[in-house]
């Protein structure tokens, strides 16, 4: 399939400049949103996401709490996380986190991803692997700030989430948003889900969760999966949700090696727009990051 | 459901308490969250455990299962306190103003006309006093000490937050938190819903603890009105439909009770069913019953039962005593059952007490398992090791395991909770050589009756005569069925108003139990489903789902029972004149000559509101029943006795009266009240449970939800884990009177221990679910652990509480 | 954090740090070739079920392989929400999600099974030889234990020591023609799973 039809903005180790021009009315970028204050955790997105992408984990064992399989993997894409925790007022609260692919604005996976191709971003913000440009070299996992990717026994190759691409492709709306019995999953384009939230905050600051908030972490660029939070506050309750992440220092050392090799081969000329790529993560984690990050996030949302 | 699923989303209040919805029937729980996020409603959830429904609850309180009437008690004894009652409502509509008998009475926990050698009541005292015309006496200034209001304030008020703290558990502060939410409900123009399921019925008193929350309801008016109701949300996905179609020991077809053998007389037998009005000018629907019991005996035996014959009355049946579940398994027990057929139906796990169970079903001389599944029930014969440790050689009993077709491969309709007959479409062919159930009963019938043409044999007739009108008689089609349930015109049938006209033709379909005949011009084989399938054609392949009210009634999707109804009693969503209570969310109203609105109205569709004809048509006190009269085993008003294993050496509400610790009128048999745990060997409370990944013992043999729920647990709080030193993964055994169960520990916080009558009770969470078939992790039927006694209404187990013992392993 | 296993993971794989140099070592742009995987719905047929777990009783929409040409056999391929349906709008929990696989179930029964008295095994059987041996013992056990009437001399007319438990997930169609025959034999051990 040709790169313009599916308008990707984005290749792991390509140096090629994607398709830029086209712009669809309305936005291009789709998010889901996951409210966690109207979860079950009745895992219909887990079944529903095997069920759609083909993937059967293995039939495992009750390790003494709710969750299972007891982690992800390259066939669990997405998992129900419980934690049980006691608030201020003394009243049990059973915080559930749908875990995935956050599906980064500035995706580290991608950034750390030496095979060409393997991972590409669409304009619409949706990360993708792509397992038959994967090598199975581990870097994607190193480079996520959420812990995602699992590489696969059987094939050797990297699997993650992929916002159901082809669902979205021809118009649909992903099998898990599908098939959520509460509401608790939404989807459609990101400002769309931005108001939604919006809402659902307001209600829940009248139900006295006055950190009621939406999870959408600059550190990454903004994702295009978003969670509401009754404590937004303490996303670390929700079975370690990061509080502030970021592209992993892994990645960051990685291209401490690779500069200055690229930098000899960019002598060559023949791969110029390499550094176009290199040049959106700068070496070190401070302030100027963060900055970059913004602005490609800011580019990505203008993008045409 | 008197409501329906979409309807859930009108209410201000949300009251899951005996269910937890989230967790079983989560695309319904759905119009919670609708109601929340945008009809500002709040959610309470009452439950043991800290379920999924509480997780997104507003407020959650625990209680100690089985005490829930006390709970409930406690609510119409604060709404009765504090005057927090509709007042229209409830003098208007229901009993409050009846006269009771002056013999009626209740002390320690017994009310009048106790047998304690039978366990039964002669209930002849419970009843309102009659007057002279025939009519209930009634006091509507409510100052008569015997109206039922005054009785059940007197009754209730022992009921104080301070005994619901004591015997449940609950903290007062949430208790009397909860009581003020309901109360908001008062006014008409607020409703709240009541969500429940098993967690009610499985109980010894389980129905009178649903009695207890629909008298909250009427209390607080909310029955009838959009956003209100009691609603049960039902397991299976035809549990209504096949209830509906009576296919329990003691029904027939559209809740008409089969005649005991007392009853030989086929005019008494309609007689003592077709109610007179207790009131003046009550509709009293029920006296309608004799036309609906002849177009059944028509639809069954056609030309076989005719006005001669009393329409065949002597085929049926008649019954000495209830051969309920549990009945039958005692007898089987004892060796008096030789044959047993199981369609879809797996009781060696759904059936409490295990051990009894492999006992009884090795007594059978033969098995029949017609299902698409390999169940336990159908290899109870086989040798699983710990899981089913039985000896295959001294098992003499013969099966027969028959494979079916499942749901995509079948068409058909199935009743839902909100009373909708959907039709479904078959979309490919069973596997193998499974067949349909319907050609399998069919095969079954037509070689019987060939047998009895040929060989003859005991009371051939109703076999021999039984109407078989089917164009393939080893296998019908499903239009064929539900054209019959349905009903049509056996002839011509005029116009009562004018002979001369010919309303509906020989052979054309019926629109309506309306038209049904106790002639013998009629036929219908389910009087609530008459019009299912109508003259226009199918309407339960209906697909219009448009909703021009906005208030989710849908009333051109599928067809709901009766008469394409969507919310029961919605005459009661009306002021006594006609006008909605609340005009934001009307269901019907009178315009001045005829009812009319978003639903059909639950009404004589002409009768004047002056006239004050009740909103309950079906009574024929034409107003809801707070004092059940006859109606309940246990007596009229709830009482609270404790689970029939309980922590508790006394009943806290008639600590004096020993007949009175668990339901007196309760049927135990000699073996089961032998096999009964007490706490001093058993101490904890243990309560059984389905979860969300898993339908019953079905989805083990399902890949998918194996992968998400793969191997069995049991749930204890912290508190109970610190005292026996046990941590999340470890493996425990729990263990009752009758047997035991290992499983994997979930050490939780959402089981909290409690203050029972002073002292620390720990709960035990025991889902139900795997056993020694099927792809997840082989496990242990839970049913090994549960005790044999039913409701003393329904008889349904009381699998919700009883006791066990944990200890590590 | 997760964030140390990541050092860890590099540290080790940081040994071949080649890989990372891949796109520099002649890997072409024109080789990074991306594509969605194709929608798999496109032509399969639609038909319209109701789930039959519970009572909420979902609408559903199975898709079959094949556009129910004569010669092309059906076979349930996916199954999600019906987004019509006014109760469920299109939503399914975990249960209807992973209906696909009772469909499809390894413990789906093919054949109908004979257990002999005392044996550990099953048997194959033919329809023919199963229906016709029910009947026979169905009819051998009604005409010896019916009761016409009580000593007492009421009439009766049933039969207990057989009897039935109905499925609650059978359709309204099954459950009729089920009471119809049941109680044309006369059975009054009868009962569907309202009871439990």
């Amino acid at each position: 399939m040709a790169l313009q039809s599916l308008d990707i903005v984005r290749r792991s180790a390509t140096t090629s400049r994607s398709p830029q021009i086209r712009e669809p009315s309305g936005g291009r970028e789709v998010a889901k949103l996951i409210d966690t204050t109207k979860c079950i955790g009745c895992k219909a997105c887990q079944v529903a996401c095997m069920e759609w992408n083909d993937l059967r984990d293995e039939i495992g064992t009750n390790i003494g709490q709710y969750q299972n399989p007891a982690d992800l993997s390259a066939n669990t894409w997405t998992l129900m996380r419980f934690a049980e925790v006691e608030n201020s007022k003394g009243d049990l609260e059973w915080l559930i986190r749908k875990d995935g692919c956050m599906h980064c604005a500035d995706p580290g996976c991608l950034k750390a991803c030496p095979s060409p191709g393997a991972i590409v971003q669409y304009a619409n913000g949706i990360v993708d692997f792509q397992e038959e440009n994967c090598i199975g070299c581990g870097y994607c996992i190193a480079g996520c700030p959420f812990d995602i990717p699992r590489i696969s026994k059987k094939d050797k190759k990297v699997y993650k989430c992929t916002l159901c691409s082809d669902r979205v492709a021809v118009g649909l709306e992903p099998a898990c948003i599908k098939a959520c019995p509460t509401g608790a999953l939404v989807f459609g384009t990101k400002d769309d889900m931005k108001q939604h939230a919006a809402e659902r905050i307001e209600d829940l600051k009248s139900r006295g969760f006055e950190q009621a908030g939406l999870y959408d972490p600059a550190g990454v660029g903004g994702t295009h999966v978003m969670y509401v939070l009754h404590h937004a506050d303490q996303p670390h309750n929700y079975v370690d949700l990061p509080a502030d992440p970021r592209i992993s220092r892994a990645v960051l050392l990685w291209k401490g090696f690779s500069k200055p090799l690229g930098l000899a081969v960019m002598a060559l000329t023949a791969l110029a727009g390499f550094f176009h790529y290199i040049r959106v993560g700068p070496d070190e984690t401070d302030a100027s990051d963060e900055a970059a990050a913004h602005e490609l996030a800011k580019r990505l949302e203008k993008a045409p | 459901m008197t409501n329906h699923w979409v309807d859930i989303k009108n209410a201000d209040i949300v009251l899951i308490m005996g269910g937890n919805a989230a967790e079983a029937h989560p695309c319904g729980f759905k119009w919670v969250t609708e109601a929340k996020a945008h009809n500002k409603a709040r959610l309470i959830v009452v439950d043991p455990r800290f379920t999924r429904s509480a997780s997104v609850a507003d407020v959650y309180a625990p209680i100690r299962t089985g005490t829930d009437i006390v709970f409930l008690g406690g609510v119409v004894s604060y709404l009765l306190a504090n005057d927090k009652i509709q007042h229209e409502y409830v003098k208007n509509y229901t009993d409050f103003t009846f006269i009771v008998r002056e013999d009626f009475a209740f002390t320690d926990g017994l009310y009048s006309g106790y047998n304690a050698e039978k366990h039964s009541y002669d209930k002849s005292t419970w009843d309102y006093e009659i007057g002279p015309d025939g009519f209930v006496k009634v006091d509507p200034s409510l100052a008569h000490p015997r109206c039922v209001y005054q009785l059940m304030k007197q009754h209730y008020a022992r009921y104080t937050p301070e005994m619901v703290a004591r015997v449940c558990g609950t903290p007062q502060e949430k208790f009397l938190q909860i009581c003020e939410m309901m109360a908001s409900t008062a006014t008409p123009t607020r409703a709240m819903t009541m969500m429940y399921a098993l967690g009610w019925t499985q109980h010894s008193v389980g129905s009178q603890m649903i009695r207890q929350g629909a008298m909250v309801q009427m209390l607080l008016g909310n029955i009838g009105v959009a956003g209100g109701g009691m609603n049960a949300l039902r397991g299976h996905s035809n549990i209504q439909g096949l209830t509906d179609l009576g296919l329990m020991s003691n029904l027939l077809p559209g809740y008409i009770n089969l005649p005991s053998e007392n009853e030989q007389d086929y005019a008494k037998f309609i007689a003592a069913r077709a109610f007179k009005p207790l009131r003046p000018n009550q509709l009293s629907y029920w006296q309608n019953l004799d036309k609906f019991v002849v177009s059944l005996m028509k639809a069954w035996w056609g030309d076989g039962a005719t006005a001669e014959n009393n329409w065949a009355y002597d085929y049926l049946p008649k019954l000495d005593k209830l051969y309920d579940m549990l009945q039958v398994f005692e007898l089987m027990s004892q060796g008096k059952m030789n044959g047993f057929i199981c369609q879809g139906f797996n009781p060696l796990a759904a059936a409490p007490n295990k051990a009894k169970m492999n006992l009884s079903l090795a007594k059978l001389k033969y098995l029949v398992v017609m299902d698409p599944l390999a169940t336990e029930t159908s290899e109870f014969w086989r040798n699983f090791g710990e899981h089913n440790d039985v000896d295959s050689a001294r098992i003499q009993t013969e099966v027969f395991r028959l494979p079916t077709s499942c749901f995509a491969e079948e068409e058909g309709s199935l009743t839902n909770s909100s009373r909708w007959l959907q039709w479904h479409w078959k979309g490919a062919e069973p596997p193998g050589e499974a067949r349909s159930d319907l050609r399998i009963m069919a095969e079954i019938f037509t070689r019987m009756r060939a047998l009895y043409q040929n060989e003859g044999g005991t009371f051939a007739d109703p076999i021999l005569k039984l109407s078989w009108p089917y164009a393939r008689p080893t296998d019908p089609t499903p239009q064929e069925l539900a054209r019959e349930f349905s009903g049509k015109a056996l002839k011509d049938l005029a116009d009562p108003k004018d002979p001369t006209k010919v309303t509906r033709k020989a052979g054309e379909q019926l629109a309506g139990f309306a038209e049904l005949r106790n002639d013998g011009s009629t036929s219908s084989g389910c009087w609530i489903f008459c019009g299912a399938w109508g003259p226009t054609g199918n309407l339960m392949a209906r697909r219009d789902n448009s909703d021009p009210t906005g208030i989710g009634q849908n009333i051109n999707w599928a067809f709901a029972w009766p008469a394409n109804r969507r919310v029961l009693y919605n005459r009661a969503s009306c002021d006594p004149s006609g006008k909605p209570f609340n005009p934001d969310r009307a269901l019907i109203s009178w315009n001045g000559s005829a009812w009319g609105g978003a639903d059909i109205p639950d009404f004589k569709v002409d009768e004047d509101p002056t006239h004050g004809m009740g909103p309950f048509i079906m009574n024929p006190e034409g107003v809801a029943r707070f004092f059940a009269r006859t109606n309940m085993a246990e007596g009229p008003f709830p009482e609270h006795y404790e689970p029939f294993e309980t922590p508790l050496a006394t009943n806290p509400l008639s600590p004096t009266e020993p007949r009175a610790l668990n339901n007196p009128a309760a049927r135990v048999f000699d073996d089961d009240r032998k096999a009964f745990g007490k706490p001093a060997q058993f101490p904890h409370a243990a309560t059984t449970y389905r979860l969300t990944e898993h339908f019953h013992y079905w989805t083990k043999h399902v890949r998918l939800n194996a992968i998400i729920q793969p191997e069995q647990f049991v749930e204890i709080g912290d508190a109970l884990a610190k005292d026996l030193g046990i941590a999340s993964g470890d493996w425990v055994k729990v263990e009752s009177n009758r047997g035991y169960i290992k499983a994997v520990a979930v050490v939780t916080k959402r089981l909290r221990a409690l203050q029972v009558d002073g002292k620390t009770l720990h709960h035990v969470g025991i889902p139900i679910h795997w056993g020694f078939k099927g792809l997840a992790k082989p496990g242990f039927l839970a049913n090994t652990l549960t005790p044999v006694v039913g409701d003393a209404n329904s008889q349904t187990p009381e699998f919700k509480s009883f006791l066990v013992r944990v200890e590590k392993l | 954090m997760a964030d140390m296993t990541r050092r860890q993971f590099l540290a080790v794989t940081g040994a071949s740090l080649a890989g990372s140099s891949l796109v520099l070592l002649g890997f072409s742009p024109a080789a990074a070739i991306a594509e969605v995987r194709e929608f798999k719905l496109a032509r399969a047929t639609e038909t319209r079920n109701t789930c039959p777990y519970c009572a909420v009783a979902c609408g559903i929409v199975m898709y079959g392989l094949g556009d129910a040409a004569k010669n092309a056999e059906a076979s349930i391929i996916h199954i999600e929400g019906d987004p019509d349906h006014p109760v469920n709008r299109g939503t399914l929990c975990p249960k209807g999600a992973g209906l696909l696989d009772f469909v499809h179930s390894p413990s789906r029964l093919q054949h109908p099974e004979y257990r002999a008295p005392g044996s550990d095994k099953w048997q194959p059987i033919s329809w023919d030889d199963a229906l016709g041996r029910v009947a026979k013992l169905m009819k051998q056990d009604r005409d010896a234990n019916f009761v016409t009437k009580t000593p007492e001399g009421l009439t009766v007319n049933r039969w207990l020591t057989t009897g039935m438990l109905a499925a609650s997930a059978s359709s309204n169609e099954v459950g009729y023609l089920t009471h119809k025959v049941i109680r044309s034999l006369g059975v009054l051990s009868f009962d569907n799973q309202a009871r439990v």
